[in-house]
């Protein structure tokens, strides 16, 4: 893991292993009694592509953080009492059962916990920037399970809360990540 | 005046344009696109009738105008997570 927390909410796009114990340890407080932690892992099949054996993951590197910090503030607009989430995503080739995105949200109850990172991995699907390429038995070719772009809701005080909070990161933030593409 | 803008390519819109990066004179999104289908043939318009286009990373119409700081992007549909 190449880059520390920064607040209370961890963000990263890394080509390096993540795992969910220092996720799911991370996000409890003293003041939470609720901790969730979702691994979304590399399996051996996908929609109509039997014997999956690897995938390999590309963003656009410099817009990925923007928007998962913007995720993490759409999450405590709607739950407030959320106490620390993560959201870390891979890139470059991965084996089969590695997990590609890690999302961990606490709260001092479960159901915030529990609704904020479901929020937190549905929002990622939907609004970042990043492509899934499969290897399978047959050939290699983009993920058809694929979404038209969507932007992250925001209320006006979390817009520009989140724009303070990107300035303060600013030179933090975890370099562009430039994997030799796949052609 | 007509400007160099920075054009970038993701996925499936880098892999039908065979490049990832690419610069152009345009002085809009949409001269930029044209500029675009123009030299990277049917397979990336095929991509490109799918994608959302941004400027800056904010989502921008064909009408946006755009200058030589701006870094226009090709998004196809996600597929992340």
């Amino acid at each position: 893991m190449d880059l520390a927390p920064i607040g209370d909410d961890w963000v990263l796009l890394t080509e390096a292993p993540i795992g969910v114990d220092r996720a799911a340890s991370w996000i409890v407080t003293s003041t939470c009694g609720a901790a969730v932690t979702f691994a979304g892992t590399v399996r051996d099949h996908s929609e109509g592509r039997e014997g999956v054996s690897e995938l390999t993951y590309e963003a656009y590197a410099e817009q990925v953080e923007p928007r998962l910090l913007a995720i993490c503030a759409a999450a405590r607009d709607r739950w407030p009492e959320l106490g620390r989430t993560v959201i870390w995503h891979r890139i470059g080739r991965l084996e089969l059962t590695e997990a590609s995105v890690i999302c961990a949200a606490s709260s001092p109850h479960r159901p915030e916990a529990f609704h904020a990172a479901r929020f937190l991995i549905d929002t990622v699907k939907a609004t970042v920037p990043i492509w899934k390429r499969e290897t399978w038995q047959d050939g290699s070719d983009w993920s058809l399970c694929d979404h038209e772009v969507d932007e992250v809701e925001l209320s006006e005080s979390a817009r520009r809360a989140l724009e303070e909070e990107i300035d303060r990161r600013a030179g933090v933030l975890s370099p562009p990540v430039h994997p030799e593409p796949h052609r | 005046m007509v400007e160099l803008a920075t054009l970038r390519l993701f996925g499936p819109a880098r892999e039908a344009a065979g490049t990832d990066r690419f610069e152009f004179e345009a002085t809009t999104v949409a001269d930029l696109m044209s500029e675009a289908s123009r030299r990277f043939g049917v397979d990336f318009d095929r991509v490109l009738g799918r994608s959302r286009l941004w400027v800056n990373g904010e989502p921008a119409g064909g009408e946006r105008t755009i200058d030589d700081t701006d870094e226009v992007a090709v998004v196809p549909p996600v597929s992340g997570g």
